[in-house]
């Protein structure tokens, strides 16, 4: 970690080595290794399984405290789905709402000081993006067949401009899946490093007190762009279930 | 990012170039256990939590349906309840205004005859007073006459005169008239 020591008394910033990915019991690093990825994916998954199963597991009437935050992840991802994509988009829900809480518990399991943010991480969020892109062109075509390609071909424009108008839609629509890896990869990833330099200048005396508050602060804000990249995510996601389940403009 | 690193302080000696996150070699074992995951999630989700929340929220409503449904019923008997109630405060007091009424009938009736028998009386006693009074009073001019007849003979008798009844009589009558 960056915080080891100051070597020959210049500071030592390591804002990146969080992002190591390290084989827990040693050896190489093949596909099925067990790695610090493999441990915060399954806190993740437990984190879930605390949040929506353990809480509910009483189903009272008059929900308590966890069963209340169940309930309410529940009606928002719910509600989101069924504003966006409408009621035949309900039967994605459960898709929708794997990702959302996956994301939302990995998001906020990084902010654990010490931990390792697996949302941080462009191979895993580009699975995230292009699994819904793929999802999202297949169901189109499915559900539409050949009508699908009109979401391209904007008929509410005139006609000399739709051609053009079709490429920039084209091109849009293949520039999702990155937009929508990178944006949370990169929101992560740059919070996390942002938390790291703060805490690196810690080491000098002098400007302690600032890091520190400093720290406090993008930690807060930190917290804030975890729940909030969770959302952007879902609701983009809806977004474009709905360009594929409803293609006409 | 690398830059950063370099401008902010050196880069440690054992420390990879660059992100980890754009290393290939941990790709694979991303990608593999995020499935893993995803999959776990999503068969939790699936299976579990999601028709368990979305029975309790269906619970929920349904209780509260009822609840609303019974409440309306209770609500309707109160006012039914009420309206009952108002009937009855009418009755009674339509009833008791009756009561008061005939009791009011016939306390006047009785009334008006113990009035009419107490004229009755009070005329008779009046008539009985004033036969009476009339008796009295003739009685009382008789002894008037009597006296005064006796008077008038003592008075000639004494002046030496000799007194004649019959004009004593009637000196006396004519006077008594006058």
């Amino acid at each position: 970690m960056a915080d080891e020591a100051t070597s020959g008394g210049g500071l030592s910033f390591k804002p990146m080595d969080q992002f190591e990915v390290k084989a827990l019991f040693g050896g190489d690093i093949g596909m099925f290794t067990i790695t610090n990825v493999t441990l915060w994916l399954a806190l993740a998954v437990l984190a879930v399984i605390g949040l929506l199963v353990l809480t509910t597991s009483k189903r009272e009437t008059v929900p308590g405290r966890g069963q209340s935050i169940a309930e309410l992840m529940y009606g928002f991802v719910y509600k989101m789905v069924e504003d966006v994509t409408g009621k035949d988009g309900i039967k994605y829900f459960p898709y929708i709402m794997t990702l959302f809480m996956f994301i939302l518990c990995a998001n906020f399991l990084g902010l654990i000081p010490m931990s390792f943010t697996t949302t941080s991480h462009i191979a895993v969020t580009a699975v995230l993006g292009f699994g819904v892109f793929i999802a999202v062109t297949v169901l189109g075509f499915v559900k539409n067949g050949a009508s699908f390609l009109s979401l391209f071909w904007v008929s509410s424009a005139p006609l000399p401009l739709r051609p053009i108008l079709a490429i920039i839609e084209v091109i849009s629509y293949f520039v999702r899946p990155v937009s929508h890896s990178i944006r949370l990869a990169g929101n992560m990833m740059a919070g996390h490093a942002v938390l790291k330099v703060f805490a690196g200048f810690a080491q000098v005396a002098v400007i302690a007190p600032v890091a520190i508050v400093g720290v406090m602060a993008i930690y807060g804000l930190e917290v804030l762009v975890s729940a909030i990249q969770a959302y952007v995510f879902t609701i983009l996601t809806c977004v474009y279930l709905k360009d594929a389940l409803h293609p006409h403009h | 990012m690398a830059e950063n690193t370099n401008a902010a302080g050196e880069v440690a000696a054992g420390a990879p170039p660059g992100m980890p996150q754009l290393n290939p070699d941990y790709f694979a074992n991303q990608i593999f256990w995020l499935i893993v995951t995803l999959l776990v999630i999503y068969f939790v989700l699936s299976r579990v939590a999601l028709p368990r929340i979305a029975a309790i929220l269906a619970e929920r409503q349904g209780t509260i349906t009822n609840d609303i449904a019974a409440a309306e019923d209770l609500k309707a008997k109160a006012e039914a309840a009420e309206a009952a109630y108002e009937k009855a405060l009418a009755d009674a007091r339509a009833e008791a205004q009756r009561i008061a009424g005939e009791t009011k009938a016939a306390i006047q009736a009785d009334l008006d005859v113990a009035i009419e028998k107490a004229d009755a009386e009070i005329a008779a006693k009046a008539a009985e007073s004033e036969k009476a009074i009339a008796e009295i009073r003739a009685g009382a001019q008789d002894a008037v006459k009597e006296v005064a007849k006796d008077a008038a003979h003592d008075i000639v008798a004494l002046m030496g005169g000799k007194a004649d009844e019959k004009a004593i009589t009637a000196a006396v009558n004519d006077r008594m008239k006058g």
